[in-house]
This record gives structure tokens, C-alpha cells and sequence, in this order.
């Protein structure tokens, strides 16, 4: 019985240290990625004037889908990767659930795998729902 | 002005946001927002993509030290996550019809409300004994402390999951963490110790924050030009504020900034009222 709870704290401390290293190094990668997106924005374009950001423009200023951001992002444009570097940060915790759900299988805790699951599938329509309305 | 004269401003600014905000613990998002309606005039729904932004960084970031030390209930904060991410999607979706003069009342009111909440006493005390649904659920577990690990019990599950959906929409709607009901759900209604529902609250932030952050992105709220600045001064603050924190006392800085941020809300709310959002 002993043996058993320690084999289950352990795997349960391991997965709380995975988790809590995929999240630094995704903010870390992240945070890079907008670095460098916003010097090479500066050089380019940081002695024209600032837009007029008290009008809301929206979806018509684009790079609002992941294609779009990635085509124009590995051709260079300085405001797709800094929006490359936004969707890897939205990322990051998204892709914390799917490693707590690892967990939770490695542990076989059934409950915790059905809770887990709902929250990703709320996710899952929040990104692909098209929820734009 | 120039996008160089506005980046540099912006980013000094989201640093400070950032330090303050994880030195009194409200997290950097409320203070994005007003920094950006009133003092550089940018729409407000710009404003709130990027404290959505501010606010998954800054959890991301603070979430990856405390589940280490084994703070972080992780299983509590996956089960009031379906609140919380349900709550975000829902808040999401009403933004688009809401005006944005009552977003910014919306906005104002909640943020006095998380002044009062950061400067009340805090729940210290473990409970022995929880409900039969917070055992069920595997809700009650232990923290470490300087005098060893504490066992915690939990309680009124069901009115806690509640909260936490509420704090979800405002998160949703205003993009905010919406720590102070997080933490008023987890603390005064669950009977947490304060060490566990912080961590764990700050913890939930990043995803409850991300479930409505696609849907902004979609949506054309998250400028390059506004973003890139946001998240490096607020990562960087946040990080000043967690190698500060343990070397300074934060009383006094807690009722200045709280006396700023209630200030700053009631700003926001005549602002709103009189339609200049």
C-alpha cells in the first residue's frame, strides 16, 4: 500500500515539474519570437507616424487567422511574427491542459481525464467554433 | 507621434503595470487598459486584447515557479476551469454587443471592487473537515509551509464553481484576469488558505484568459503594433516584481496603489457614463 501512494505522488510531482517548465519555456519562446518581430518593426517602420489606434479597425487590418499569420510571418513582415510570437503565448496554456491530461491517463484517474477533456473541448470550440459571430 | 516614441513609452509603461501588478498582486491586466484608454487614447477594444495578452504572460510566467513548490492545487484549478473557460467563451461572445462605454463602467466597477478585495484580510486557516462533493471531486489536498505540510479541506463546491463562472465572463468581456473574484470564490466561499487560492487562481488565469483571447485574435483585436510592447514590459515587470517581492514588505505599496487603482476605476466609470469611449 505504501509503495503504491509514493509511486503515485511521484508521478504526480513529475508531471507539476513538466508542467511548470513547458510554461516558462513557452513564454520564453514566445516573448522571443515578439522581440525580434518588434525590432525588425521599429527598424522598418518606427519613424512613420502611429496609426490611429482610437479607431477600432478589426478584422479588416487582418492577420486574424493562423494561415495568414504563418504565410506572412515566414515571408519577413516584422507584424506577422510579432503576431506569431502572440498565438504561441495563447498557446502556451492550451497546450498545458493537453499535458495535464497525460497526467491525469499516466495516473489513470478517470474523473480528472473526463473533467480534463471538457475543459480542452471548450477550448477546441472556442478556436475552431468560429465564434466570430 | 512616431511608432518609436509610442512603442518605447508603451513598453516603460507596461513595465511598471507588469512590477506593480505582481508586487500587489492584481496582475498586470488592470492596469494595461487604463494606461491605454486614458492616457494614449487607443480604442478600448484594443486595450483589451492586449491586457488578454498581459494577463496570460503574466500567469504563464508566475504559474511555472508556484507549481513547482507544489502550491498549486492542480486538480481544483482543472475542475473550476470548466467554469472559468465556459464563463470566458460566454463573455467573449457578449462583448461584441456590448458598448463600449458600458464595458469601461463594467470595467471601472470591477476594479474598485479588486482594490477592496486586495487589502482585506486574508483566510489563513486550513479546513479540517470539507464537504462529501469536495471529497468526491479530490478536491481536498496539502500545501507545503515553513512548519511542514498542511492538509486543507474544502466546502459550498457549488456555489465556488458559480463565482468562478461569473469571473470567467468579466474575464471574457473585459479581458482580465479577474483574480479578485477568483480568489473571493476560492478563499471566503471554498475556505482555501489564501497561499493555495492565489497560486491556484493565477494559475487558472492563463487558460480562462487564452479561452477568450482566440476568439479576440479572430476578431482583429490583438494589434502587432500595441502587443509587442505589452507583453515584453509586462514580463519583464512581473519578473523585477517576483525577485522583489520576497525582500520587501508591500503594505504600503498595496494602499497607495489600491487608493490609484480606485481613482483610476472611478475615471473610467465617469468616462463611460459621459460616452467618451
Amino acid at each position: 500500500m505504501k509503495k503504491i501512494i509514493s509511486k503515485k505522488l511521484l508521478a504526480d510531482q513529475d508531471i507539476e515539474q513538466f508542467i511548470g517548465l513547458q510554461l516558462r519555456f513557452g513564454v520564453l519562446f514566445s516573448s522571443l519570437i515578439v522581440l525580434a518581430g518588434g525590432v525588425v518593426y521599429l527598424l522598418q517602420s518606427g519613424s512613420l507616424a502611429l496609426p490611429q489606434y482610437q479607431l477600432f479597425i478589426g478584422e479588416r487590418a487582418g492577420l486574424t487567422t493562423s494561415r495568414e499569420i504563418w504565410h506572412s510571418a515566414i515571408a519577413f513582415k516584422p507584424r506577422a511574427i510579432i503576431e506569431l510570437g502572440v498565438v504561441v503565448l495563447i498557446a502556451t496554456p492550451i497546450l498545458r491542459i493537453f499535458f495535464s491530461l497525460i497526467g491525469f491517463i499516466l495516473e489513470k484517474d478517470r474523473l480528472y481525464i473526463g473533467i480534463t477533456l471538457i475543459v480542452l473541448s471548450v477550448m477546441m470550440i472556442s478556436i475552431f467554433g468560429g465564434l466570430k459571430v | 507621434m512616431t511608432i518609436l516614441t509610442f512603442s518605447l513609452l508603451l513598453l516603460a509603461g507596461a513595465y511598471l503595470a507588469g512590477l506593480v501588478g505582481s508586487l500587489t498582486g492584481l496582475g498586470g491586466g488592470v492596469v494595461i487598459i487604463p494606461l491605454l484608454t486614458l492616457v494614449f487614447h487607443v480604442d478600448i477594444r484594443y486595450a483589451i486584447g492586449a491586457a488578454l495578452l498581459a494577463s496570460i504572460a503574466n500567469s504563464s510566467g508566475a504559474a511555472s515557479a508556484y507549481v513547482k513548490e507544489g502550491i498549486t492545487n492542480i486538480r481544483l484549478g482543472m475542475f473550476l476551469e470548466i467554469a472559468t473557460t465556459v464563463g470566458a467563451v460566454v463573455g467573449a461572445l457578449i462583448a461584441v454587443y456590448t458598448p463600449t462605454n458600458t464595458i469601461a463602467i463594467l470595467f471601472g466597477s470591477i476594479l474598485l471592487f479588486s482594490a477592496a478585495m486586495t487589502l482585506r484580510k486574508k483566510n489563513e486557516e486550513a479546513l479540517l473537515v470539507g464537504s462529501t462533493f469536495a471529497n468526491r471531486l479530490k478536491l481536498n489536498n496539502s500545501y507545503p509551509t515553513k512548519e511542514g505540510e498542511v492538509s486543507y479541506h474544502l466546502r459550498n463546491v457549488g456555489a465556488g464553481f458559480s463565482i468562478m463562472t461569473i469571473a470567467g465572463i468579466f474575464s471574457g468581456l473585459l479581458g482580465i484576469g479577474s483574480g479578485a473574484l477568483k480568489v473571493l470564490a476560492m478563499d471566503s466561499t471554498m475556505h482555501i488558505p489564501f497561499k493555495v487560492s492565489t497560486t491556484t487562481s493565477n494559475f487558472m488565469i492563463g487558460v480562462t484568459a487564452a479561452a477568450s483571447a482566440v476568439v479576440y485574435l479572430q476578431r482583429g483585436y490583438m494589434d502587432a503594433g500595441i502587443a509587442f510592447p505589452v507583453v515584453l514590459g509586462v514580463l519583464g515587470g512581473a519578473l523585477t516584481g517576483s525577485k522583489l517581492l520576497p525582500k520587501m514588505d508591500v503594505r504600503v505599496l498595496k494602499y497607495i496603489f489600491c487608493s490609484a487603482i480606485a481613482f483610476v476605476a472611478v475615471e473610467m466609470i465617469f468616462n463611460g457614463y459621459n460616452h467618451k469611449f
